[in-house]
């Protein structure tokens, strides 16, 4: 074999790769409707983004995944939502408080505020996700013990609390404080490759989300429906965990839940998917 | 016939009549010639197409399966398509070219593919602890893999 013959080779190998775009697995083109209302999860992006369309990880699940998040009775994440209710009535604390004594009823106090988290924190110097902001209010204003990562009220509260924004647009805030800069450091971080295996959120997200990497059908990798309920695992997942799992499986040592990296990818990937209805809690394979 | 090419042909030669190379070739010391190819087998021990397919599929080794469908493979579930199917790979490439896909897919496609190097330690940055300073495949078992894809002719 003559080298010519090689370098065609190797050009036949590229466009080989390139022709199966035209033949990748789409997204399932479908409506999302929970309890008679339509999300949006398949919209226009904005112009200064890397797609054309922003589209919920909803779509490139399997039809009885779907449908299990479109019923909110058959909805194993519901269950969820209903211990975070207990939660946000419950008093704990040296000061006898819950959230609901400076809260209320958080089907209105909440409504629509978990869809505009991360939120730049002045007193903090940095932006905070819900679980934050819950771990303040418990230090601050309950006197009780912060949350512990991925303890199991932590995820139970934030699903609820996030639930009271289902349907509504996810949209941050980046001009307050120093977001700006907080999403550029997450920018970098989604770019950036990790691991034995050498691969950034972009490779997977961006790069091939359509296309199967074996079982898994991959996504934009949008976060409006976290914490979401996973199948496989059998219970909720919350962001900084997917992260995390990501990241690993790149064989890479990951960040810690709320560090400074991954609170600026939270921010920047939240950016990613704007538009898009919060879902929580989304069922995922 | 390219300089490399004739290499090739000598090493397998060599290889053919007895051992000539003291261990693996190291990581950082596969050669990569112009055309990118790596001609040279990275161990003396020839390529094992049966181990090459287990190594294919195991999540563990080689993985290729999570990106590459392969009907020959239909014993195995999940097949992915991130990648070309590799049905017929060894009748569009040789095994030169082959092996340095698989060493480092990154000098072939350029910096930016998703498929990892198998055989290099030009990888990403937070390599967990366990993996550091190791390759994802053995100098063997890329050969295994090699041969195995060398079986792929339809
Ligand atoms: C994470 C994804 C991924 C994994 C894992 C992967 N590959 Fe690939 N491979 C690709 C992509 C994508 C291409 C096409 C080139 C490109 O677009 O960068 C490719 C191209 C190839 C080609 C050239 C095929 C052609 O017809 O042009 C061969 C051969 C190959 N891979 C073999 C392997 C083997 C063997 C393994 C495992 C040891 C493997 N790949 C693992 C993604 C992957
Ligand atoms: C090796 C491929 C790979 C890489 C690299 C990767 N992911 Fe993922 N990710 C997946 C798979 C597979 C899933 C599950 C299927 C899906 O929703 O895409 C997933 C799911 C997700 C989800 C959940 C989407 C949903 O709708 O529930 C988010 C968010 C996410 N990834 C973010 C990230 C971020 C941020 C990074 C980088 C730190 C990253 N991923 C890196 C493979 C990857």
């Amino acid at each position: 074999m003559g080298k010519n013959k090689l370098g065609l080779a190797a050009a036949a190998g590229l466009t080989a790769s390139l022709a199966l775009g035209s033949a990748y697995s789409e997204p399932v083109e479908d409506k999302l409707v929970i309890d008679g209302r339509e999300m949006t999860t398949w919209t226009e992006a904005p112009a200064d983004h890397p797609f054309d369309e922003l589209i919920s990880g909803w779509h490139y699940r399997t039809d009885e995944t779907r449908a299990l998040e479109a019923d909110s009775f058959e909805n194993p994440g519901m269950l969820y939502v209903e211990r975070g209710e207990e939660i946000w009535n419950a008093v704990d604390g040296a000061a006898g408080k819950s959230c609901a004594s400076c809260h209320q009823d958080a089907s209105e106090t909440m409504a629509g505020v978990g869809a505009s988290y991360p939120k730049w924190n002045e007193a903090a110097g940095k932006p905070y996700n819900l679980e934050l902001q819950i771990n303040e209010c418990r230090v601050e204003q309950m006197q009780a013990e912060p949350y512990k990562f991925d303890a199991p009220e932590q995820v139970a509260l934030a699903t609820f609390i996030k639930h009271q924004s289902l349907g509504e647009p996810v949209e941050i805030d980046l001009a307050e404080g120093d977001m700006q800069k907080w999403w550029e450091r997450g920018k970098d971080r989604y770019y950036l490759r990790t691991g034995q295996l050498n691969m950034a959120c972009a490779t997977c997200h961006e790069d091939y989300n359509g296309r199967y990497i074996r079982a898994d059908h991959l996504s934009q990798g949008n976060v409006n429906g976290f914490p979401t309920y996973r199948l496989n695992t059998g219970g909720m997942v919350s962001l900084h965990n997917r992260f995390r799992g990501c990241i690993r499986d790149t064989r890479a040592e990951f960040p810690a839940a709320f560090s400074d990296d991954l609170m600026a990818l939270e921010v920047y990937v939240t950016w990613r998917g704007q538009g898009l209805s919060v879902e929580t809690p989304a069922v995922r394979q | 016939m390219t300089k490399p090419l004739v290499y090739a042909a000598l090493a397998a030669v060599l290889l053919g009549t007895g051992p000539v190379t003291a261990g693996p070739v190291e990581p950082g010391n596969v050669e990569f010639a112009e055309d990118f190819t790596v001609s040279a087998s990275l161990t003396d021990e020839a390529g094992d197409p049966a181990e090459g397919r287990k190594a294919f599929a195991d999540r563990s080794l080689g993985n290729c399966l999570a990106c590459h469908a392969v009907t020959e493979m239909s014993d195995q579930q999940f097949h992915g398509d991130v990648g070309p199917s590799l049905d017929g790979v060894a009748e569009r490439y040789d095994p030169a070219f082959l092996r340095a896909i698989v060493v480092n897919a990154k000098h072939v496609f350029g910096e930016q593919t998703i498929m990892p190097g198998f055989y290099t330690l030009e990888v990403g940055v937070d390599v967990a602890e366990k993996h550091q300073g190791k390759t994802i495949l053995s100098a063997q078992q890329v050969e295994d893999v090699v041969a195995y894809l060398t079986t792929l002719t339809d």
